[in-house]
């Protein structure tokens, strides 16, 4: 069994408890497990397998499943654009490329070395009359521009520095 | 306040006209009736922030409200009486709802969605009582039967039918399905309809219950829409406190109560059976039916599966009348149908019409025409599942049946209009992107077959499509619609046949000439700057991110087209129209 | 009973029988790659796809229950050519390398590309890609498992689910599962480490392609001069029915058919532990202990042992100095006398018997009644008890 810090133990105990008291799911467990550690570590995984009885491999199929789960730490800030249609054909496309550019992310990378930045996309926000549309640290910016991205992504960096 | 008012501070807005209106002591005017609501979507999304003022029954309406404009308003409009014209709604805005007729969305906007006393006050819950005292489950099922409601989730299956045929089977434990697992992109109706008035989706649940003989319901709703999920908590405690849902309703005997589930961000969690296990907490991956959820559903038990807009509608039918909701609409679609109406048009937003209404007058009237003159190219309908319709089809009625000829679907209602600028190669790989990742992966034609077909649109779109690609994408495309387990492979491949079929030329342009006619696929370009135009202001220079233009200071600059990536920062910065492409 | 018409024929079958099962069950073929009778539908490859009146698009007849009056078509032009496109597809993100693949002569996924005659790849054309007209990107996987038994290439994998199924459904054990999505997807162990379960191989017998085979069969030989000789598996009480795959005299690989007791499931030991028949430690005739009769005695044969054993050897008996080969006349003599000595001198309640796992029901029955009645003691035990 994969060590659990007492700590991390009574974090995930009390979801644990939730869970049985409220006949969730394998789903809404990891859901609490994310939003406690913004993502799903693997050690955290093995315990609740242990706890449930429930094979580890159920919940990696699942947490790999869906797009909300992630499976690293995710950057302290997160930049999220819409990819639907709206915003595709109002050029969503451009701020993704121009995201990668200038957080410099390669391939399917989606955080910037350093930690600070994860940049990712979503499917369809239903904002659609403010396309494209952008989430920056959970606000919520609409008819986004290239140029004006560009200037929101170096406002985070430099706020770093 | 959706969303769309939200990012456009429409809590600054409240908060400024709270503050302001204390600041001018009309405490005095609230109690005389004069009182700060809170509404869901109005619908004009593109206007916003819109407010509405009611003076002894005058409604004036304000769009592109800023916090900085509220202390005018209150001081002239509320104070003295004298409404700020230049700052009320034009005449767009009166177009706007002319041509709609509201059923679901008649009380967003009206209703206070953080109250259901406010919903109560509107006749809110006054069909449940209906229903539950004086009405039989096989009464309410005639009912829907004879007002023609038909599922407003994409397949468009009547839904008196559905309960009906879950009422007949024999089982101790049914469900009732609320599908709020809106993934269409482009269309936010459900949203919009939880968001504003979360009591009428209760509403419609607890009578399809009673119908069916259901006592547990879920609300299969995304994570992507916190906001929604709020409300709707919110909604389902009140009514659950006021004896709305909980053990013997109303002193009736029945007994129904709600849980949310929350999706956890898979397109294909809207298809049904995928909806049920991952209720159930597993992979959501759909499994073949027959047999359907009717008889075998979640757990195994029975199970109804309405979509929000479907179940919204309910309690308007039951309390009107089923003869009210037929008389709207044509003899096969009855009633009326929320779009969400965006791309390339002046009015954004969400729109009811009736059943029948022609593409035109959706595109024209209501949403008065193309954004900045440009000539109107084709409609997407049903988003990934649908087709683009040309021009020269305008004149089509909307309803299942015309849609469907037309080889579209109305589907859950997204309708993005497309101009001269769109590429419909583009179009078609971008819905094909979209499935492809949403693909579950479990058979063979979704999983590998929408990855070829991707995989031949982004050659096409590159330059690099082969004569027989043509081909190769309607045998595949054909094979995979006929082959596939469930409906999101079984409709990937729409908006490649319909832009096949209405569009060829522009796929022929983009294998033959390695052209894009309307300028879109960026391997298919060549930016270069007019020397007679260029100023030399250098702004392109700076914008470009790959030091690819050089050129010194009011002296045309130059791109080096080796160097050149092709992201267009230079022409959308470009003041003076000196950029161009080809 | 339900009655229905499978092309043309009128047959009838039990209630809740699949479409497939029926048509199976009167000798009409279907071709399948994800079913197994064993496992629960699973609908995914779709290749068993027919034609139902009043259906507007074929369904899988794995997972459509029958119904009175159906009407079946199970094959025509138009359902062979979307089966040939299903398997052209599975192709075109297939390695295609059937001639150094372990499954080749076994492999439900070449049979079925041998009777639709889908054609044979040809070079790569463009990066990861290949011939036929589905030709693109294809799955790589270049991590191979540490663990010793279970083999997995899984970009042969077909991502059918019996795997994971028969993992689950038949051992309750869950080490793989579906993971990720897409043309993404693929069946791994949790967080994708090595495999680590019991290893009973169940997987490795229900895969219907070259992606599990048994990491100790590899180059071993693969259907051509095979000699399929049935058997009893000697490891346990349980008895399952194996059959050893045999070339040139030596077992080169174990399996188990359907129709046996054990249903064709096998454990770890049944299926992979058969190293042991040609190892060169195994006793292949009775061995007398040589008994020294003092301690200079014992001491010379320690001595001579150090000798000719070194200590990175293993012991060999049949040469030891403790042991000696005999017959089994002579052992089986020796043993009677000396069993009849200590009950005469101390009494049958000297001896106990201790049987073994490995013997049969039979055998272990035989055993206690030898203790109880021949030798007259109840002191008799069984390895399996502790």
């Amino acid at each position: 069994m994969l060590e659990v810090s007492p700590e991390i133990e009574k974090k995930i105990n009390d979801i644990l408890n939730k869970y049985i008291e409220g006949e969730g799911n394998v789903i809404s467990l990891l859901q609490d497990a994310q939003e406690t550690f913004g993502y799903i570590p693997e050690n955290v995984v093995d315990w609740f397998s242990k706890k449930l009885d429930i094979p580890e491999s159920r919940f990696f199929g699942i947490a790999t499943f869906y797009a909300q789960f992630h499976l690293k730490p995710r950057g302290k800030n997160i930049i999220t654009a819409c990819c639907g249609t709206a915003c595709h054909v109002k050029g969503s496309e451009k701020l993704i490329s121009t995201a990668s550019r200038e957080l410099n992310l390669k391939g399917d990378e989606d955080t910037t070395e350093d930690g600070e930045i994860t940049f990712e996309k979503v499917a369809c926000l239903g904002t659609c009359s403010m396309a494209p549309v952008v989430i920056i640290n959970k606000k919520m910016h609409g008819k986004m521009t290239t140029e004006k991205l560009a200037r929101e992504i170096k406002s985070i960096t430099k706020a770093k520095k | 306040m959706g969303p769309g008012g939200i990012a456009s501070s429409g809590a600054d807005v409240i908060s400024t006209f709270e503050s302001e209106l204390k600041k001018v002591k009309v405490d005095a005017l609230i109690e005389e009736g004069c009182s700060l609501h809170k509404v869901g979507c109005f619908g004009l999304c593109s206007k916003d922030v819109l407010v509405d003022l009611e003076i002894n029954g005058n409604k004036t309406t304000y769009q592109y409200v800023k916090p900085n404009m509220v202390q005018r308003i209150v001081q002239e409009h509320i104070i003295n009486n004298k409404p700020i014209l230049e700052w009320t709604t034009d005449e767009d805005y009166q177009n706007f709802y002319k041509k709609q007729v509201k059923v679901v969305l008649s009380d967003c906007g009206k209703v206070d969605y953080d109250s259901i006393d406010s919903y109560i006050s509107i006749s809110g819950y006054r069909a449940t009582e209906k229903v539950l005292k004086t009405m039989s489950p096989e009464e309410v099922i005639e009912d829907i039967k004879k007002s023609g409601l038909r599922g407003r989730g994409g397949a468009g299956f009547p839904t008196g039918i559905k309960w009906e045929a879950c009422r007949k089977v024999e089982s101790q434990q049914k469900y009732i399905i609320c599908n709020a697992d809106e993934g269409d992109p482009g269309a936010f109706m459900d949203r919009a309809v939880i968001e504003g008035n979360p009591h009428a989706v209760i509403e419609g649940m607890i009578i399809g219950a009673y119908a069916i003989g259901a006592d547990k319901g879920y609300v299969y709703i995304r994570a992507e829409y916190p906001l929604a999920v709020e409300r709707l908590t919110l909604a389902i405690n009140q009514a659950r406190k006021k004896g709305f849902l909980g053990k013997n309703i109303s002193d009736t005997g029945f007994s129904f109560d709600i849980k949310i589930k929350l999706g956890a961000g898979a397109f294909v969690c809207g298809e049904e059976t995928a909806l049920i296990v991952s209720i159930e907490g597993q992979r959501g991956m759909p499994r073949a039916k027959p047999p359907f959820p009717v008889y075998k559903g979640l757990w195994g038990k029975p199970t109804i599966i309405n979509n929000v807009e479907t179940l919204a509608n309910i309690p308007y039918i039951i309390r009107n009348g089923a003869q009210w909701y037929s008389s709207y609409g044509t003899e096969k679609s009855k009633g009326t149908k929320v779009f969400a109406l965006t791309g390339k048009i002046k009015n954004t937003g969400l729109i009811e019409v009736p059943m029948g209404i022609t593409l035109r007058e959706i595109i024209y009237d209501i949403g008065g025409g193309i954004e900045g003159g440009k000539a109107f190219k084709a409609v997407q309908t049903g988003g990934p599942s649908g087709g683009c319709i040309p021009v020269d089809m305008l004149d089509l009625n909307v309803d299942y049946e015309s849609l469907a000829k037309a080889g579209s679907i109305v589907g859950s209602g997204g309708m993005i209009v497309l101009d001269e600028d769109d590429c419909m190669v583009n179009v078609a790989k971008y819905f094909l992107q979209f499935t492809q990742s949403e693909s579950c992966g479990k058979c063979v034609p979704c999983r590998i077959g929408t990855k070829r077909l991707l995989e031949i649109l982004d050659r096409i779109t590159k330059g690099l499509g082969k004569v027989d690609d043509i081909e190769i994408l309607e045998k595949l495309s054909s094979d995979v619609k006929a082959t596939s387990l469930c409906g999101l492979g079984q409709t990937a491949p729409n908006p490649v046949i319909s832009t096949l079929k209405y569009f060829r030329d522009e796929y022929e342009t983009h294998i033959k000439d390695k052209k894009c006619p309307a300028k879109v696929c960026k391997d298919l370009l060549t930016y270069f700057i007019m020397e007679a135009t260029c100023t030399g202001c250098v702004a392109c220079m700076r914008a470009c991110p790959a030091g690819a233009i050089t050129g010194e200071k009011k002296k045309p600059h130059v791109i080096n087209q080796e160097i050149c990536i092709k992201c267009g920062a230079c022409f959308d910065v470009c003041k003076f129209k000196a950029v161009e492409k080809e | 009973m339900i009655n229905l018409t499978i092309d043309g024929k009128k047959i009838t079958v039990l209630d809740s029988t699949s479409v497939l099962d029926a048509a199976r069950q009167n000798d009409i073929s279907i071709p399948t790659l994800c079913h197994h009778p064993k496992l629960t539908p699973f609908g995914g490859c779709r290749l068993c796809i027919v034609e139902v009146k009043g259906i507007p698009r074929p369904v899988t007849s794995c997972t459509t229950p029958v119904s009175e009056g159906m009407e079946v078509t199970t094959t025509s032009p138009y359902l062979e050519d979307l089966r040939k496109t299903v398997l052209e597809l599975i192709l075109s993100d297939h390695p295609n390398d059937c001639m150094v693949c372990e499954k080749a002569g076994d492999c439900t996924l070449q049979e079925l590309a041998y009777f639709y005659g889908i054609n044979p790849p040809i070079p790569p054309l463009e990066k990861g890609g290949r011939g036929g007209i589905f030709a693109g990107e294809r799955r790589v996987y270049t991590k191979r498992d540490g663990n010793p038994f279970i083999e997995r290439a899984m970009e042969k994998c077909i991502l059918c689910g019996r795997c994971v199924k028969v993992c689950d459904e038949v051992m309750g054990v869950g080490a793989i599962d579906f993971t990720y999505r897409g043309f993404k997807s693929k069946i791994c162990p949790p967080y994708e480490r090595d495999l680590d379960c019991v290893f009973c191989g169940q997987c490795v017998a229900v895969c219907p392609t070259g992606a599990l085979t048994g990491k100790m069969w590899t180059l071993k030989g693969r259907q051509k001069e095979i000699k399929e000789v049935d058997t009893i598996c000697p490891y346990c009480g349980v008895g399952c029915s194996i059959t050893l795959h045999v070339r040139r005299n030596e077992v080169i690989r174990v399996s188990s058919k359907d129709d046996t007791i054990n249903e064709g499931w096998l454990c770890v030991k049944g299926r992979f532990g058969y190293n042991f028949i040609n190892h060169r430690d195994r006793l292949t005739r009775p061995l007398i202990r040589i008994a020294p009769k003092n301690t200079k005695e014992a001491q010379k044969i320690r001595s001579s042992e150090d000798k000719t054993i070194s200590n990175s050897q293993p012991l060999n008996f049949s040469t030891s100095h403790v042991f000696r080969e005999a017959s089994w006349d002579e052992a089986l003599d020796y043993i009677a006398e000396k069993l009849k000595t200590i009950k005469e001198k101390h009494g049958p309640d000297a001896i106990a018997g201790l049987s073994s796992a490995r013997c049969t029901n039979e055998e272990n029955y035989i055993f206690q009644k030898f203790m109880r009645a021949s030798i007259g003691t109840n002191n008799i035990d069984h390895c399996a008890r502790f």
